[in-house]
């Protein structure tokens, strides 16, 4: 029965200095690391012999426009199937410079997760094999979920009534 | 076609018969619009002659921005979006996101109320399957098995209206509990529906299940084994039926599903004939469950007590002061969730349906995400494809059910 | 049964005009084509279905093809990247063709006032009917047929190369 606490310890013997910011919120190991760290981290968690944290559940994108410095993160979910034992990963990349090593060298399913955080946020992945816009049509031009965009379209006709509006 | 990539290019009969022939390649649009069904998503397909050699997909047809209106919606009113992702199966989808909101604001839920939910849940994922393998039948050429199972979807949908009053987008449940007990109208409609479902899903079975013409269409098409399906993120009966039996009910019980005893089916190549198989094993156990839950349906409150999230009843309205206040709060959207994140998985009919929820104390996320199982397979279906005719392929896509409103979300 | 249209019938002969023939043949043997995207298509599979069935009201066959049907039901969300496919798909249609848009999302958008839903198919092709409705009940839809078979009845046999109807179509920009 692996405990937050053990992983916690062995990753930050293995990765020292490189691994900060352990928490458990709703008691899910989670902790932040950096951009050049993060794959070798999860090789490490994959092909470890007695975890074996080798299932991505999920890699997804955050805007944080107020963190000067870290307003983009992207977050990794894996689990552990044998042990049932889940942990988040979390890296944080400036708005200046945003990119990130691809994570589908180590697990193929990170292919579409990855286009889609492109699609969102702009965030780059290098090395990915085909890093185009996935849901939203390939002429857009921005990155629509950053928060300084509406949710609605800006270039609309309709339903812009200056005194109803909707 | 320098756009096009070539996963893995297969020795043709042609070239190793007749080498003479000149060898070309065709292109082949499976294109967005699909006979009905299954949705919209398109591919393209590097054929040589019937047998494909490689595939390319476009999807987001259906992009319709739910993470993006989630940012801008109250807690109680993502419910309805959660709906419409995989529309087959909706209850599943609401009880996950209420689930998710009560891991975040520490809500306990009482044990009627979880029972309840179950038996919701696990009639929503008897439509899902009713729906995926009718269809599988469809495309292999047979309508009548489909007509049948059809049915049997309009008496869940009736029982649907008798919980929420919704037939197909239910936005069932609350904060807290449902928004309803099960009236008497209800239990007798999901007995009388656990009765007439057995017989109907044998006589399905009977045409299906040793069907000559079913089974050489199904087996060993699309075998994917347990190795790629683990890497390409499948979960649910798609991985189920490639061997590997994990079930998010069973590793991370949520809602009381510890106290029911069910098994959970696991197939052996990961073909059509091993995920038609597993599925159509999921709805008796879904079965197994429902009657479990009917016979120990515990006494006590439907929702919990929780008057910042949840409405209070309409006579204390009327006559008590904090109980106006609490409706006003909650019908306006002023209700603060703590500020934290939370992770909440549950097992939708495709696989695990994931909520992640970023809350920065606001009436709205600051971020949800969901995370889909149909958008994390399809990856797979070009590699699942290659080597088989047009017509597997279709194969495959059905049973994989890709849920058009999962896929892009 | 139906009833006989106004004429004239004597022994072996029944006189009438061809608006009211051909609108009553027409009328009752619509074949659909169900363009189905999201949650409404559960409600049309719902409604070709046993209980609500609708080929009773002659759209026996529903084809894919474009060429050989007569009525367009767009039901569920168009979002802007299916936009030109839709447009395609109505212009391979061939007259008479009508369309109904099924659900809130087709008509209107529905909830979904994003910037990457379509606001409506009315957009894009011309829209005969609209049944709201998220999803729309089978019922609901049946009506909307009927109320297509109803404009089918009552066309004008002209109506198609008349000036009002080329002047919508190329209000769309459609040739």
């Amino acid at each position: 029965m692996l405990t937050n606490q053990e992983v916690a310890q062995h990753i930050a013997g293995a990765f020292e200095g490189d691994v900060y910011d352990f928490e458990q919120p709703y008691d899910l190991l989670t902790f932040t690391t950096t951009r050049e760290q993060i794959i070798p981290l999860l090789t490490h968690l994959k092909d470890h012999q007695q975890y074996q944290i080798s299932f991505l559940t999920d890699l997804t994108g955050v805007h944080y426009p107020h963190l000067t410095g870290k307003e983009f993160a992207v977050v990794y979910h894996v689990h552990s199937l044998i042990h049932n034992f889940r942990v988040r990963i979390k890296v944080f990349l400036s708005k200046e410079d945003l990119h990130i090593p691809t994570a589908s060298d180590v697990y193929p399913c990170a292919n579409w997760m990855e286009r889609e955080t492109f699609d969102f946020y702009g965030i780059l992945f290098d090395g990915h094999p085909k890093l185009i816009r996935i849901l939203n049509i390939e002429e857009m031009d921005y990155h629509p979920m950053r928060k300084e965009y509406p949710l609605e379209d800006a270039t609309r006709q309709d339903k812009i009534d200056p005194l109803f509006g909707r | 076609m320098s756009d096009i990539e070539l996963i893995g290019s297969q020795k043709s009969l042609s070239k190793t018969l007749q080498p003479e022939l000149v060898e070309e390649l065709t292109t082949l649009n499976l294109g967005p619009t699909h006979p009905a069904t299954h949705g919209i998503f398109q591919n393209i397909l590097q054929m040589d002659g019937e047998i494909i050699v490689s595939g390319e997909q476009t999807v987001g047809y259906i992009h319709r921005a739910f993470e993006k209106i989630a940012e801008r919606r109250p807690f109680y009113q993502i419910t309805t979006l959660t709906d419409r992702m995989n529309y087959c199966s909706s209850p599943i989808n609401n009880f996950g996101w209420l689930m998710t909101v009560e891991k975040l604001l520490g809500i306990e839920v009482p044990k009627r109320a979880q029972y309840i939910r179950v038996i919701m849940m696990e009639l929503a994922r008897i439509t899902d399957h009713l729906v995926c393998n009718g269809i599988l039948g469809v495309d292999s050429g047979s309508f009548s098995g489909f007509l049948y199972l059809m049915q049997k979807r309009e008496e869940v949908y009736e029982i649907y209206e008798e919980m929420c009053g919704a037939r197909l987008t239910t936005n069932m449940g609350r904060v807290g509990g449902m928004e309803r007990d099960l009236s008497g109208t209800a239990i007798a409609k999901i007995n009388a529906f656990l009765k007439t479902l057995p017989p109907v899903l044998r006589e399905f079975e009977n045409l299906f299940n040793r069907n000559r013409i079913f089974m050489d269409r199904t087996i060993n098409v699309g075998a994917i084994t347990a190795e790629r399906a683990l890497a390409y993120g499948f979960t649910g009966p798609n991985l189920r039926a490639a061997g590997v039996d994990y079930d998010v009910r069973v590793m991370n019980p949520y809602s009381s599903y510890e106290d029911f005893d069910f098994s959970i089916p696991v197939g052996k190549s990961g073909d059509t004939y091993d995920r038609f198989m597993v599925r159509g094993e999921e709805m008796w156990q879904s079965i197994k469950i429902i009657e479990q839950a009917m016979n120990n349906l515990p006494e006590g409150p439907y929702y919990a007590d929780a008057p910042e999230y949840y409405l209070p009843p309409k006579d204390d309205v009327y006559t008590k002061m904090e109980a106006l206040i609490y409706h006003f709060k909650i019908v306006m959207g002023e209700i603060d969730a703590p500020a934290g994140e939370v992770y909440h998985a549950v097992e939708g009919g495709n696989g695990e349906l994931g909520f992640y929820l970023i809350s920065d104390g606001g009436r709205a996320p600051y971020r949800l995400h969901f995370r889909r199982p149909s958008f994390i397979y399809y990856q797979a279906y070009p590699e699942m494809c290659v080597g088989g005719t047009l017509s597997d392929a279709i194969m495959i896509m059905s049973s994989l059910n890709v849920i058009a409103g999962e896929l892009d979300a | 049964m139906v009833d006989p249209p106004a004429g004239h019938s004597g022994a072996g002969f029944f006189a009438t005009s061809f608006d009211q023939v051909i609108g009553l043949a027409r009328s009752y043997s619509l074949w659909p084509l169900p363009f189905a995207t999201s949650c409404c298509g559960i409600e049309f599979m719902a409604t070709m279905g046993a209980h609500y069935d609708i080929s009773r009201f002659g759209s026996e066959r529903p084809s894919f093809s474009p060429r050989q049907s007569d009525l367009l039901m767009v039901m569920g969300t168009i979002a802007k990247k299916m936009g030109p496919v839709v447009k395609q798909v109505y212009l391979q249609m061939a007259e008479p063709r009508w369309v109904i848009a099924v659900g809130a999302c087709a008509s209107s958008g529905g909830i979904f006032d994003t910037y990457s839903v379509l606001q409506g198919i009315d957009r894009i092709v011309p829209v005969d009917v609209y049944v709201p409705g998220c999803p729309p009940r089978p019922e609901q839809i049946l009506d909307g047929l009927m109320e297509i078979q109803h404009l089918a009845q009552t066309e004008s046999l002209r109506r198609r190369n008349g000036e009002e109807y080329q002047q919508l179509l190329a209000s769309y920009n459609i040739q």
